[in-house]
């Protein structure tokens, strides 16, 4: 019971203590690629303390919904972040829900930012709401059929099993339906972080932005939370696409102190090549009008499909 | 033999209510309270009933004995689940009524709306609990008059009128198809008894059991409101008082369904896998029409009744994946799928029933079902949009709501179609799986559109405006459902035992379920778990952590200002985001399936730059309607012109086509005898 609990609030503070740091990394990475100098990789982390400083400002329009929501969607993205594996396989609330709890997890976050954009009445915010749901709508028809050719491979979505097993594997975990389903759950991420070319997050332009236009109405310690849990959700699907492709280093339950620390840097790694690749593909597209988004998801949902279809090939039908 | 009691008393208990609802007729409180409460009670017996029929033995009861014409009841663990359904329904939708029908004190005849709503219930118990073929159709028929005179209470608007006449003509069609599906069985078993369907089923031929199959299909399936037949419900729920939706909703359109798993599974032995690819299929695209037509839609409860659609797919997916696994000899599968969909029936009639009874709330209290007209109902009924608001998270398939848990089980059941070991049907459950992803995606869409739009911000006319909170005995109807949807959410661990059971006596396994742990349920044989209560105490847990930080760092008040306009003055409703705006973006995705048209029209002061005022109508059309339905009326109505002809209006003329046809009867009969 301890040591599970310690686990778990390591947890907690890794995630908490790397999601800024990852965000920092990807700006700085971003600011490279376009020959600018840009702001420190800990930026993030003074923005937050220094918005945790200020009082929120609140619409007089708005509802304890406007007021919960914050709390809420951070709690949720929180609780998919104890069902994530980080740098080890064990999870002591493993148990409490699989890749797929995890989808709708982040769900519920994305459900109730939506809805507190709605509560201060003006356009922007329902305008935000409306194409983050719009998005996330075209997203979890290829995110589901990645998950099942993940979940095939394996045979079980739940996400300690899939690492543990894969990591096993070697290299033979790099298998063609693995290699397809990971182009699909990366143009997933590049939406589910709300990145260009699906959204721009260094925008407060009404025409392109969405997740900022959601979230206008919020200010101060309201906002650290908002901006925190985002960063949280960058860094969770960061991990979820590190574990499960690139399960290697990974520690198993039971590993000492070294293979924890050596697992963690690895894990660091990890991540920090995955925002690398962020910035560079962020870097070298355009910004995607809203109506040909369905095109970019429809090319996941392709893939993610070739990936079902070259498992039941291989794996004999 | 206390079965016996029980199982009449509740008959008893419904014809009481029906019969003191006309003698109190007079005097509307007494008669709404009268006949919903006892309604109420008598669906606590239902209640006590199913469940000792589930736990114990099957009921059957002989009212005349020895005859051709056996008729019967006969309640197995399968009709007792849907009278528990029905039951828990009613209970809860009764006590609502108490509040609800003071609407109509003074205006409509109380008194018929009771007595109709008691036959209405009694049916729907009836359907659940015939032993034999007559008298179910006989039942099935009270159960469709009832429930349309039901439909057209309000009678003096003219589109119930429209919607009650496509209500008939849409049910009689089905009971068109149920009766020659029977006939088929019939024509084997050359009885009408339904213990004799099933052998029947064993018998017949290849080609018969397809027949028999088809026509069930079509004849339920349209009760169930399964896309193509669907069209009625858009019209038919929605025009019912609320309560009366409620429960058409909630329970009726699933007494479709169990007659369907009664067919395929009981009598037909559920045999050959493509009656589970095409179930499959059609609940597939029930769900994914029904939520896109849900989302665009803006009277509340016809975006309530696409949402049924939507629902009754999901669990004809499950259904569907049932029969591909146990015509596939995979009956631990077949159980897991079924349980899946029954667990989706329960919660949809739980959180549609909530939703329904939210609607007739905004109804009563706003006059107006149009979500545009909405706004701001948060501050005006705080208790209402709460209870609004857990239906709205169940039904969007959130955690830890009851919604989710049972969406994850059909998925995980989809998943396990790689057992199959065939391509094809892998490939089919999966595209299932995916649309299946979209519609659950797009449900959420809908609902945040209804609660965002309808209770945030600020009102959009008077009606919303002085809207107040909803009644007592509308808060307690809505509030057990609501606490209905959080517990079959956080608890499925004591629900799905039952379900297992009950799933058990039609795909016929039972032993090889585990139900490891207290707060976790594990599909056998992988490491797949899921468990709510920890997953909700997570959630409260960070929520509590963070708000005591929130609270500690908070030094002054919060300041409030206007909402941000670009620095103009913009806090007017007139500027928030509307419904149809907040669904445009799926609107144009699907533009091909909408095929949306639009109309604006402006008027100009002095110079044509300054617009007096603008109008702009954005209409959407029903493919299926439109290309399926109205060439057929079309046909049929100018082929019925043509037969105009014969009608002469010389009474001469009419009495030589009797005497004709008399001769061509007796020429039929001769001909019959001598051969």
């Amino acid at each position: 019971m301890i040591p599970a609990l310690m686990s778990a609030i390591l947890q907690i503070i890794i995630i908490l203590a790397l999601s800024p740091l990852l965000s920092g990394i990807t700006k700085k990475a971003k600011a490279f690629f376009q020959i600018r100098k840009g702001p420190s990789i800990f930026q993030p982390y003074y923005d937050i303390a220094k918005l945790l400083r200020k009082d929120s400002v609140v619409s007089q329009n708005v509802s304890w919904i406007f007021h919960a929501a914050p709390i809420i969607s951070f709690a949720a993205v929180m609780t998919a972040g104890l069902l994530i594996p980080i740098y080890i396989t064990s999870l002591p609330l493993g148990f409490a829900g699989d890749l797929i709890a995890v989808v709708y997890l982040f769900a519920l976050a994305r459900f109730f930012t939506a809805l507190a954009s709605l509560d201060a009445g003006s356009s922007f915010g329902g305008m935000g709401g409306s194409r983050e749901m719009f998005v996330a709508a075209m997203v979890e028809p290829a995110l589901m059929l990645s998950i099942f050719a993940v979940a095939l491979n394996v045979g079980s979505t739940n996400l300690s099993y899939i690492s543990q097993t894969l990591s096993g594997m070697g290299l033979d975990a790099l298998s063609p339906y693995q290699i397809l389903a990971f182009v699909a759950l990366f143009i997933i991420a590049i939406a589910e972080t709300g990145r260009i070319p699906v959204d721009n997050p260094s925008t407060h332009l009404e025409l392109t932005m969405i997740h900022e236009a959601m979230i206008l109405e919020y200010s101060g310690k309201q906002l650290a939370i908002v901006e925190l849990g985002a960063m949280t959700k960058q860094l969770l699907v960061f991990s979820l696409i590190a574990n499960i492709f690139f399960p290697w280093g990974i520690a198993s339950a039971g590993a000492g102190i070294a293979a924890l620390a050596f697992a963690l840097v690895v894990y660091i790694l990890k991540i920090v090549i995955i925002g690398l690749t962020m910035a560079a593909v962020e870097t070298s597209t355009a910004k995607w009008r809203l109506f040909r988004l369905p095109d970019l998801l429809s090319i996941s949902l392709m893939f993610s499909f070739l990936a079902l279809v070259s498992f039941i090939i291989v794996k004999g039908g | 033999m206390s079965a016996n009691y029980l199982f009449f008393g509740i008959i008893a208990f419904y014809l009481i209510g029906a019969a003191s609802a006309i003698i109190l007729n007079k005097k509307d409180r007494l008669c709404s309270y009268a006949s919903f409460l006892i309604a109420a009670l008598a669906a606590l017996l239902g209640i006590i009933f199913s469940i000792l029929v589930i736990f114990g033995d099957t009921f059957s009861y002989e009212l005349s004995s020895g005859s051709y014409l056996k008729f019967g009841f006969f309640v197995d663990k399968l009709s007792a689940f849907f009278i528990l359904v029905i039951s828990i329904s009613v209970f809860a939708v009764s006590i609502y009524s108490t509040g609800y029908v003071r609407e109509y004190f003074g205006k409509k005849n109380i008194g018929y709306l009771g007595f109709l709503y008691n036959i209405f219930i009694i049916s729907m118990i009836l359907v659940a609990s015939a032993d034999n073929a007559v008298m179910f159709l006989i039942v099935w028929e009270l159960m469709s008059v009832v429930s349309y005179f039901l439909v057209v209470y309000e009678h003096e608007k003219p589109e119930t009128r429209k919607a009650g006449f496509i209500y008939i003509v849409m049910t009689h069609i089905g009971t068109g198809f149920i009766m020659m599906s029977f006939l088929v069985f019939i024509g084997t078993s050359a009885s009408f008894s339904f213990g004799t369907f099933a052998e029947a089923g064993k018998t017949m031929t290849p080609l018969l059991k397809d027949i028999a199959f088809i026509f069930a299909l079509i004849g339920f399936g349209t009760k169930a409101g399964i896309v193509p037949m669907h069209i009625w419900l858009p019209y038919a729920h929605p025009e019912a008082p609320s309560n009366v939706s409620a429960l058409m909703s909630g329970v009726m359109i699933k007494i479709a369904i169990f007659m369907l798993i009664r067919v395929f599974f009981d009598f037909l032995g559920a045999s050959q896998a493509w009656w589970g690819y095409v179930v499959l299929t059609l609940g597939t695209i029930s769900a994914i029409l029904g939520i896109l037509y849900a989302v665009v839609e803006s009277d509340i409860k016809r975006m309530l009744a696409f949402s049924s659609i939507e629902n009754i797919g999901i669990i004809l997916i499950g259904i569907g994946a049932s029969m591909i696994f146990f015509a596939s000899g995979k009956p631990v599968l077949a159980s897991i799928a079924a349980i899946a969909a029954l667990y989706h029936l329960l919660n949809h009639s739980i959180f549609k029933g909530l939703l329904f009874m939210g609607a007739g709330s905004i109804l009563y209290s706003t006059h107006t079902k149009n979500i545009e007209d909405l706004g701001g109902l948060i501050k005006k009924m705080p208790k209402s949009a709460i209870l609004i608001l857990i239906g709205v998270l169940s039904i969007a398939a959130l955690p830890p709501f009851s919604g989710f848990i049972s969406e994850w089980l059909t998925f995980q059941s989809l998943l396990l179609g790689f057992n199959l070991n065939e391509t094809f049907p892998m490939i089919i459950l999966f595209i299932s799986a995916a649309v299946l992803a979209l519609t659950g995606a797009l449900a959420a869409f809908c609902f945040l559109k209804f609660f965002g739009i309808g209770f945030l911000a600020l009102p959009r006319s008077q009606h919303a405006e002085h809207a107040k909170e909803a009644n007592t005995p509308m808060l307690i109807g809505m509030g057990i459902f609501a606490s209905l949807s959080i517990l079959l959410g956080i608890l499925p661990f004591y629900v799905l035992p039952v379900l297992a059971r009950i799933a058990a006596s039609f795909t016929g396994n039972l032993d090889s379920f585990t139900f490891a742990s207290f707060a976790t349920f594990l599909i056998p044989s992988s490491m797949i778990s899921l468990s709510t209560p920890a997953i909700l105490a997570i959630i409260i847990i960070f929520m509590l952590i963070l708000s005591v930080i929130l609270f500690l760092i908070n030094g002054k008040k919060q300041p409030v200002y206007e909402t941000w306009g670009c620095g103009q003055p913009v806090s007017t409703s007139r500027n928030e985001y509307t419904a149809t705006a907040f669904s445009k973006p799926v609107q144009v995705w699907f533009k091909n399936l909408y095929r949306p048209a639009r109309e604006t029209e402006a008027t100009y002061s002095t110079s044509p730059y300054l617009k007096e005022s603008f109008k702009f109508e954005s209409k959407i059309e029903q493919v299926i309607e439109r290309y399926l339905y109205e060439p057929v009326v079309d046909f049929v109505i100018t082929r019925s012109r043509k037969l105009l002809i014969i009608r002469t209006g010389s009474i001469h003329t009419y009495l030589g086509y009797i005497f004709g046809t008399l001769v061509i009867l007796f020429m039929f009969v001769i001909a019959g005898g001598s051969s």
